[in-house]
């Protein structure tokens, strides 16, 4: 098929679609949908899509709120720390534990990411407010939990509407156990969705981390002029660990992961590093761009997720540094490329020139494209859950071809677009994954690598690929249709 | 580095050298206690498991810890979702219903569709009537569901949004293009400080039973309504009906959502099965309604006691007794002897119960879970001559604690079995390493207390995420009760085999035939 019927297939398809909608929900929805075409200046963003506006109601948008992307993406990973949703009992029960922030520690003891804790609000505290509550939470976590490092109050959506004042609860008590207590306001009614909630919390970081008083001690770690920080990885199967170690081995140091795996000391030993690395542009930028205005600290965006993106970021990175560092770079390199050549070799033949639909969130939906590439397949939809404008400006750099793209995709349009463009593999979220299973398609979760990963770094591509090829050519796709009805 | 003969992901991955390397690297920029001092890790982890915690941890006020409950629209969606092309619609933000979806899905493996008017900070201020009026609409335009349920977030109730009148602005204002005056749009408040799921349940079941049936009253049908409750066992659900058929009466299950959470593979429809919306108007005039789960619906079934005079009441086949109960009842309002098919059920069940319990008497069990789930899990345990030693119930409703604790009481064992209503998980490890048991019945929550205290956890219960397909299984009825004792003896002997396999040390015990 010729690139202008691709791009007229995928342009009718979005005609066809916004028919099914009112009037003015389809004025709104097809300003989010579009047609990337990487070679088409005219394009301000990626398809010329609109995003980061109010959801159009009734519709199962896949999107989150941004309690999600306080305590679920930003602060709920920092291992050392006590998160606090403070509120009703459900969102820290559907958010328990969901995410594969993997962490090493002992759970309950000195580390708490798979615990949730709640404030359990009951009526009286709507009523009375939970202040009071908060402060008496706290003492209790304290006496029962003396090993955590600090604390952080995740609001839950009727804090910010009962009039609490959760920041007064946390300075008077932060005072008394002298540790820090983080309030952090990510109800999650505010903004259109998680995205809000990760610039509260960067927002949080920058005001109680690193303008806070921290009874924490850092002097024993000494500045180099190889330190660099991890941000935006969160380190879910793994994958902050299988990226650290390409770094260390070109001679880096990492001082600190952001929040996969971390600590507070990590975070407050940050603003000493040389380059930020920032892997999530999305959920992390803000306080990448602090630390370069405030202390001076460069950041740079980068792809671990396939092997030409990888090689791509790491001489990105050391060129920043020494020609030790970039001599060191190409050996990581040369090291590694045997292997990869052997993972192209052994599963490009079983997936080449298939195509896939994604949607995700932060960066994945550009940042995946290149993986898939390499291995020979086709990305022909993407689209996030909650990105803005300069993510979409981004992808136009990822696609090879026309392709559809989507912003705040929901239930319906997804199933009418996969129905429409046939994709061999289908790679969003666990809401969406039975969906199309039901139908028969070869599924991924790509927001917790459904299970297995890490995906990001070398190691991580094997295991991409292997997961791809599985999901792409397991025989149960062929069962869907009994023997009595096949054809001839 | 990988091989590619043998490409492994993190599990042993991170096993390798050069990754314990990384990890042990890591630790000199870390504050966390293990990296610094783990001989304090040590000292306070042992201090957790002692009766000062434990004390220090029962005498908590204020913060839950890993609690065992979920709040009430999560029970709203399971109860539109019974109901035939029923669109569950949650008026509020829409991160919530991202949650309820997420959360279902992880535990059927079953798509859950809902929907939410994604209501934000200009709706805190103004109310949310706008998204209701334009989310009802576009509902309604898209995916063309029979029946729209709505429910509440707690920040509609917060604000104090007013469902009905909101329900009529937005029909009078579509002027029936998409939301024709007659369209069923039944409505529930499910304020998520109040209660816990089941309570959403209920108010949700109350609201569609209330305003469906509303001018629908005629002459009375021999026919009987079936509530099942909060009830995430699929197979449960199908047990209940064939008990029900076995009588040759007339009946409807009210919120049966055992097609829509367990679709053939083939093809994607959004809505299977559920309760006729033509029958859900009738149910009114049915002779009898049974409650399958009383704490689940004890404001439903006021309304069906009090005002619309069906007999009934409440049974919870769960169990032997549970299920003779219903099967007596069922005989009662019918009028019809017990059938021969389900007399054999229980001749069989029986016997596979006096086949199995020299492994089940006498041993510990720690259980939580929902009330009504306790009360038939319990009595069956009870029934096999074991000995239900923690039974926690964090979102315990009035009456609950006083029933199990009557019901424990008829136990030889009874001064060392004990209930705990309100508590939660942490307080549960606090109980099992101070007064330790044989074995754990819970949901997936309880990994982590088998993690720590080492008793081996029996999946049974809602959420499970990290098993397959034992929710597609019944836990009710003579057949949902063998699933119970194949499952819980069959991990019995599974640990006597994981206790006994020492070889030359312990496996004389290690025996073939047990």
């Amino acid at each position: 098929m010729g690139p202008e019927s691709l791009e007229a297939k995928q342009k009718a398809a979005i005609e066809e679609i916004l028919k099914a909608y009112p009037e003015k929900a389809a004025k709104n929805r097809e300003k989010h949908l579009g047609v990337g075409s990487p070679n088409d200046e005219t394009q301000k963003t990626c398809g010329d899509v609109r995003s980061n506006k109010k959801t159009v109601p009734g519709v199962m948008s896949q999107r989150g709120c941004a309690y999600a992307g306080s305590k679920g993406v930003v602060w709920g990973p920092v291992k050392d720390m006590i998160h606090i949703s403070h509120g009703p009992i459900g969102c820290g029960q559907y958010s328990r534990a969901g995410r594969r922030n993997y962490y090493i520690g002992v759970t309950g003891v000195d580390t708490f990411v798979t615990m949730n804790f709640s404030s359990d609000f009951q009526e009286n505290n709507i009523v009375f407010g939970g202040d009071k509550k908060l402060g008496k939470c706290i003492d209790e976590i304290e006496l029962l939990f003396p090993l955590n490092n600090g604390i952080t109050v995740q609001s839950e959506c009727p804090i910010g509407l009962i009039g609490d004042d959760i920041g007064a609860v946390a300075k008077v008590k932060a005072k008394e156990i002298d540790k820090v207590i983080v309030p952090v306001n990510c109800e999650g009614f505010r903004g259109v969705s998680q995205s809000l909630g990760h610039h509260i919390a960067n927002d949080t970081v920058r005001d109680y981390i690193f303008d806070g008083k921290l009874n924490i001690d850092t002097s024993d770690v000494t500045a180099t002029d190889y330190d660099v920080a991890i941000i935006g990885d969160y380190n879910i199967g793994g994958d902050a660990w299988s990226s650290r170690i390409l770094l260390e081995e070109m001679g880096l140091r990492v001082v600190a992961q952001w929040s996969g795996d971390a600590t507070l000391k990590e975070m407050a030993l940050t603003p000493k590093v040389k380059l930020n690395l920032l892997h999530c542009y999305r959920s992390m930028n803000y306080i990448s761009r602090h630390m370069e205005k405030e202390y001076g600290i460069p950041w740079i965006e980068y792809n671990f997720f396939g092997p030409s993106q990888t090689i791509k970021s790491l001489r990105k990175i050391a060129a920043f540094f020494d020609e030790s560092v970039q001599k060191k770079c190409e050996e990581v390199i040369a090291k590694y490329q045997p292997m990869i050549d052997a993972v192209i070799a052994k599963y490009k033949p079983r997936l080449d020139g298939k195509t896939v639909m994604l949607f995700v969130g932060g960066l994945r939906p550009r940042h995946v494209i290149g993986a898939y590439e390499d291995l020979g397949m086709e990305v022909i939809g993407t689209g996030y859950e909650f990105a803005h404008d300069d993510d979409y400006k981004r992808t136009k750099e990822e696609i090879f071809r026309s392709t559809v793209i989507y912003d705040d995709v929901n239930e319906y349009e997804l199933e009418a677009f996969v129905k429409k463009l046939q994709p061999d593999l289908v790679a969003s979220g666990i809401k969406e994954k039975y969906v199309f299973q039901k139908m028969g398609l070869p599924y991924r979760q790509m927001h917790s690598w459904d299970y297995s990963g890490p995906y990001h770094g070398y190691d991580g591509f094997a295991i991409f690929a292997q997961d791809m090829d599985l999901a792409i050519n397991s025989p149960v796709w062929a069962h869907s249709k009994a023997p009595w009805e096949q054809e001839g | 580095m990988q091989e590619i003969e043998k490409i492994v992901n993190g599990k042993d991955l991170f096993k390798r050298p050069e990754y314990q390397d990384v990890l042990a690297n890591k630790k000199q920029f870390e504050s966390s206690m293990l990296a610094i001092n783990p001989a304090k890790v040590a000292e306070v982890q042992a201090w957790t498991e002692s009766w000062d915690y434990r004390e220090k941890n029962l005498a908590r006020e204020a913060i839950t810890v890993n609690p065992a409950k979920a709040c009430q629209p999560l029970g709203a969606v399971m109860v539109a979702l019974g109901f035939e092309g029923t669109m569950p619609y949650v008026h509020g933000s829409h991160g919530c219903v991202a949650y309820f979806r997420s959360y279902f899905t992880r535990h059927f493996k079953e798509p859950t569709p809902c929907v939410s008017d994604s209501m934000t900070e200009d709706a805190a201020v103004f109310g949310g009537l706008v998204n209701m009026k334009e989310g009802l609409k576009n509902c309604a335009a898209v995916y063309k569901p029979k029946m729209i349920a709505v429910s509440t977030t707690c920040m509609a109730e917060v604000i104090g949004d007013d469902l009905m009148a909101f329900i009529i602005a937005a029909k009078e204002e579509d002027g029936g293009e998409y939301l024709p005056a007659e369209y069923p749009i039944p409505f529930a408040h499910t304020p998520s400080f109040v209660g816990s799921h089941i309570t959403g349940y209920d108010n949700m079941m109350h609201g569609i039973m209330s305003q469906l049936t509303e001018g629908q009253q005629g002459e009375k049908k021999q026919r009987i309504n079936i509530i099942p409750g909060f009830e995430t066992y699929i197979g449960s659900l199908r047990s209940v009906k064939t008990i029900v058929e076995a009588f040759g009466t007339d009946y409807i299950m009210l919120g049966d959502h055992s097609d829509q959470w367990d679709m053939p593979a083939g093809q994607y429809e959004m809505f299977q099965g559920g309760t006729k919306l033509d029958d859900a108007r009738d149910c009114i005039n049915s002779s009898a309604t049974i409650s399958l789960q009383k704490y689940a619906t004890s404001k439903t079934m006021k309304m069906v006691e009090k005002r619309w005079k069906h007999a009934g009441g409440f049974s919870n086949p769960v169990g032997l007794k549970g299920t003779d109960e219903f099967v007596m009842k069922l005989s009662e309002l019918t009028g019809t002897e017990v059938p021969q098919k389900l007399k054999v059920e229980r001749g069989r069940l029986v016997d596979a119960m006096q086949d199995s319990y020299p492994y089940m008497h006498g041993k510990k069990f720690a259980i939580w879970g929902d009330p009504d789930f306790l009360i038939g899990a319990v009595s069956f345990l009870l029934e096999m001559g074991a000995e239900p030693t923690h039974v926690l119930c964090h979102n315990a409703p009035k009456g609950w604690e006083e029933e199990m604790r009557a019901m424990l009481d008829t136990s030889p064992a009874k001064d060392s079995l004990n209930v705990w209503a309100e508590k939660d998980l942490w307080h549960m490890r606090s109980l099992l390493y101070t007064e330790p048991v044989d074995f754990m019945i819970g949901n997936s929550y309880g990994k982590e207390l088998m993690r720590d205290t080492g008793t081996p956890l029996i999946y049974i219960g809602f959420p499970i995420f990290d098993r397959h397909h034992l929710h597609r299984y019944s836990i009710s009825g003579y057949d949902g009760a063998l699933n119970l004792l194949t499952w819980i003896t069959n991990k019995v002997l599974d640990q006597l085999d994981e206790d006994t396999k020492g070889i030359a040390t312990t496996d004389y015990f290690f025996d073939l035939i047990r």
